[in-house]
């Protein structure tokens, strides 16, 4: 039998093509690989199933095992964040034009080209910036990559990160700066925090900064949901020491907070996730790289970039890529880092979302994350024996502190989870002089009766 | 032959920035849960507000639809090479859907299936390979290719010896991913240009590999459809000399089944699920390069990894490993689709779209040898291609002043999606690689061959069309003067206003 997602794979057409190719067995078509290098046992796979009813009860039967954020009241994010998915982006995000094609040409991809331009150009409104690449695999991979333009820029080997930083994102920036005595890696060096305001001690950083650091990266709102009200000084400092200033936003939080470019920042790097991308158990994720429109920074741009270009008909746009030459792809190992598959078709669905949201939309959720972030901290204070860590100055996402309990933050979320409640991630082994605390991420999906029922949930817990 | 009519829609679509009204909403949030005072610390709240389009909610919707109508993909026919442009099936699409709103941190016991499949297909890719251990977190080949870099790093330091061993050796013929990686990884990097026979010569690696050697990173077939018949050799040169073999198995649709890379002696293999595994290419990611290793190299993958326990499946850190090469698991969803496609082939299916990818690929061979002006690389190599075959426009170019890319634009005019032309460095003059694969039909193949030599007889005829090419797509052939011109370029609405203004 044909197998459905092969139109030549009945008998007739492969006897077509065998007569015109000239063999009587496919095997003769794999002449080139010798016989020692063939397989030593042919495959111990199962045989396909060609029926799509059966392959899709197969994997159902897998996957209703589980149990999500749609099913449950969850509270985590910790650098994936449950926001609302307008119904219009799914619906983009699953057009065949945009889900399934590789590249084609300016003129035959105009659309694609021109989506991934109101991506950029609405991203750089949202942080300051007129320059922006298309999007890299994550905040990470993003900050990683700004980290190297900076120590290109100047020609230094050192980066001051805050040590409140998420530490997975860490990870990913210390691959990306490299390692041991090989070429010249970057050193990464975490400033500590002000334990009394969880942002960046800058005493602290002021004693760290030198002639030697590339570049300081700061992030506002912190992995753990404090706002930096010291940016513009932290920017300060960087420039005196010749330092590059690159800063990591929460795009989401824009509507509400100074755009980076107005205290300083030289170099914006951020997740774009919470623009209408679902969490998919963090296959969601992505990042961006934006800049001043200078040709310092652009021609430190590791990304591929569309430009808004003419065409032959005078009048005519079209998208081309700018600054090609400077990619891997133009260069291979003499091009900037490397660049190669990443999320592209999330960059359209970022473009939908922020067109949806506009001026206004991005003005209000912000508003409404932090009043819901802030009702749900006061009243999650309110519960016997548990503190919130920084009381004020926090967008979305908020430390709460168990120790008083005598419970671990474990305990107390597994009590949670057999609730229906997915409690904030446990930061007890990244963050111990933290003690038992817990991020607690709160959104524009909370309602008042989601708060009264985590804060009912908890005080059964703690008690329990 | 009977070429369709075909434009391309044109909808003269302005920019979202230029449309809507002062006061139009696409989206209104959730209003606050409670009134508040300004939450914000002093001077750090936004002033002027981004000037981003106020559009309403049916004119977003019909707006993205114009756009994605005006982009061709695999609406068209898209044969374009080293990619391997297949069907992706969208019920996979749909039971990817069901982990959308999963967490990355929820508990290991919320989410056994999505581990189970993860860790299925883990099994299923250690069959197709040979290999001890996959991991999903790279967000692409190229990412595959970063991490095997790393992973060589952490492997030679682990051993003391990472000061001495500085070189990574790779092809002219491998992805360009390969060596810009090994770059940004600290390493030197040695590219063994193409010989005679299509490949470098096994004199020519020996003469490269030395005591400094890190690791090689090669394919095999290359973007020629050349099969190297020397590697084994050429890994066993690099072992003897300590070092490491990678195996960019980009190019896999036309062996799978019948070469396993730890079979060959390699110690490491990427697979891109968004190619061979029928996973979408989404314009360029999400996308997996799905990364696997002999048990020699485990110690140094990063985690979290996967596994089965006697209470169920969970993740775990790999202490002494390289840490992340991205946060969370990876793009789980394409995990999710790609283990649904391997069930929908088996291994009958895969073999058999492993020989019609082949079989295809030498029946295009044959009628577009046969059209004057198309030649084929190394066309003196008489073994047959495997996948794809790379050939070149060259002569028909000095004939007629009408290039590959002129020939690649014309060819959208009758709905036929770009061919690949070549990574760099361009080994043949104008060269084109087109990759058939098994999911297109014989029907779709030929037609492709005849827009092709439709076009070739026109450039011959009518120079002039093809060259100013495309005149039925969206727009017009681009004029890319502007691109590298720091006071012309904008990458965002914003520059263009700014270098445009009057």
């Amino acid at each position: 039998m044909a197998h459905p997602y092969m139109p030549n794979s009945t008998p007739e057409t492969k006897a077509t093509m065998m007569r015109a190719v000239g063999v009587s067995d496919v095997d003769e078509l794999f002449e080139q690989i010798p016989a020692d290098h063939l397989a030593a046992k042919p495959l111990a796979l199962a045989a396909g199933v060609k029926s799509e009813a059966v392959v899709d009860r197969t994997l159902r039967r897998l996957l209703r095992r589980d149990t999500g954020c749609a099913e449950n009241l969850n509270f985590l994010g910790a650098g994936c964040w449950q926001h609302y998915v307008p119904a219009v982006c799914d619906e983009i995000a699953g057009r065949s034009e945009f889900l399934t094609p590789v590249w084609g040409t300016p003129s035959s991809d105009h659309g694609r080209n021109q989506a991934w331009f109101e991506f950029t150009s609405q991203l750089g409104e949202l942080v300051g910036m007129e320059f922006v690449g298309l999007p890299v695999y994550s905040w990470g991979a993003a900050a990683g990559h700004a980290i190297r333009m900076a120590a290109r820029l100047t020609g230094r080997r050192e980066v001051l990160v805050p040590d409140t930083i998420d530490p997975e994102r860490l990870a990913v920036i210390r691959t990306y700066c490299g390692a041991g005595e090989l070429g010249d890696p970057i050193a990464v060096i975490t400033v500590p925090h002000d334990p009394a305001t969880g942002r960046v001690d800058l005493a602290a950083l002021t004693a760290a900064i030198s002639d030697s650091t590339a570049a300081v990266y700061l992030e506002t709102p912190t992995y753990l949901g404090v706002i930096e009200a010291d940016a513009a000084a932290v920017a300060a400092l960087a420039r005196r020491h010749g330092a590059e200033t690159i800063v990591g936003v929460d795009p989401i939080s824009l509507g509400v907070l100074l755009p980076p470019s107005e205290y300083g920042a030289d170099i914006v790097v951020g997740t774009t996730q919470p623009l209408g991308v679902h969490l998919n158990a963090g296959g969601g994720v992505g990042g961006f790289i934006a800049t001043r429109d200078e040709e310092r920074y652009a021609r430190e741009y590791p990304t591929l970039q569309v430009s808004l270009c003419d065409t032959r008909v005078p009048g005519e746009r079209a998208f081309g890529m700018t600054l090609f030459h400077q990619t891997s792809y133009g260069s291979r190992e003499d091009g900037n880092d490397w660049t190669g598959n990443s999320v592209y078709l999330w960059a359209v669905v970022n473009a939908v979302y922020l067109a949806l949201m506009g001026p206004r939309g991005f003005a209000e959720i912000g508003e409404t994350i932090l009043a819901g972030s802030a009702h749900a901290a006061r009243r999650i204070a309110e519960v016997p024996g548990v503190a919130v860590r920084w009381t004020s100055g926090f967008f979305k996402e908020f430390v709460v502190d168990f120790t008083g309990t005598g419970k671990t933050v474990a305990e107390i979320n597994e009590t949670l989870r057999s609730r229906g409640i997915f409690g904030g991630k446990d930061l007890s082994a990244d963050f111990p002089d933290l003690g038992q605390s817990a991020l607690y991420c709160v959104t524009e999906i909370h309602t008042e009766d989601d708060i009264t029922a985590l804060v009912g949930a908890l005080t059964e817990a703690v008690s329990a | 032959m009977n070429l369709r009519r075909y434009h391309a829609a044109v909808w003269d679509e302005p920019l979202i920035m230029e449309q809507g009204a002062p006061g139009r909403r696409g989206s209104v949030p959730p209003a606050p849960i409670e009134a508040t005072t300004d939450l914000v610390p002093a001077g750090m709240r936004r002033v002027v507000p981004p000037a981003l389009p106020e559009v309403a909610e049916p004119d977003v919707l019909r707006h993205y639809l114009h756009l994605s109508q005006q982009t061709m993909g695999m609406v068209g026919i898209s044969l374009f090479g080293t990619c391997t442009m297949k069907y992706n099936p969208r019920v996979n699409e749909r039971l990817a859907a069901e982990i959308a709103d999963v967490h990355p941190h929820q508990d290991d016991s919320t989410v056994q299936g999505l581990l189970e499949i993860v860790h299925e297909f883990d099994l299923v890719l250690r069959e197709l390979s040979g290999m001890d251990r996959f991991v999903f977190q790279a967000g692409g080949g190229a990412a595959a290719a970063y991490l095997h870099a790393c992973v060589t790093r952490a492997y030679h330091e682990s051993r003391g010896e990472l000061a001495r061993r500085t070189e990574i050796i790779t092809t002219s013929q491998a992805h360009p991913c390969n060596p810009a990686t090994a770059a940004a990884a600290g390493f030197d990097v040695i590219t063994l240009p193409v010989e005679e026979d299509g490949y470098p010569s096994v004199a020519a690696l020996r003469a490269a590999v030395s005591d400094r050697t890190a690791a090689l990173m090669v394919n095999n077939p290359d973007d020629m459809g050349i099969y190297n018949p020397h590697i084994k050799e050429w890994v066993d040169i690099v072992h003897e000399a300590g070092g490491l073999c990678f195996y960019d198995h980009a190019n896999f649709n036309g062996v799978m089944s019948r070469i396993r890379a730890a079979e060959l002696g390699f110690d490491a293999c990427m697979f891109m699920l968004h190619k061979t595994f029928g996973v979408p290419k989404g314009g360029g990611g999400p996308a997996v390069g799905a990364y696997g290793c002999t048990a020699a190299l485990e110690p140094f993958l990063p985690g979290p990894l996967v596994e089965r326990t006697e209470d169920g499946y969970v993740r775990r850190e790999n202490p002494g490993g390289i840490g992340r090469v991205r946060e969370f698991l990876g793009n789980v969803p394409q995990v999710v689709k790609a283990y649904s496609w391997v069930l929908a082939m088996g291994a009958d299916g895969i073999r058999e779209a492993a020989d019609l990818s082949v079989l295809a690929n030498n029946y295009m061979e044959q009628r577009l040898l046969a059209i004057p002006g198309v030649t084929k690389s190394f066309d003196h190599l008489t073994g047959r291609r495997l996948e794809m075959t790379r050939f070149s426009l060259g002569t028909y170019t000095a004939e007629t002043g009408v290039t590959a890319v002129d020939v690649q634009n014309r060819m959208t005019d009758f709905g036929v999606d770009a061919f690949w032309l070549s990574h760099e460095p361009w080994i043949v003059p104008e060269p084109f690689t087109p990759e058939a694969g098994e999911t297109w039909s014989i029907e779709d193949v030929d037609y492709w061959i005849d827009v092709l030599e439709h076009v070739l007889a026109e450039g011959r005829s009518d120079p002039e069309t093809v060259r100013t090419a495309p005149h039925n797509q969206v727009v017009a052939q681009i004029d890319g003067s502007s691109l590298d011109d720091p006071a012309r370029w904008a990458t965002t609405w914003r520059a263009y206003q700014r270098k445009n203004a009057r």
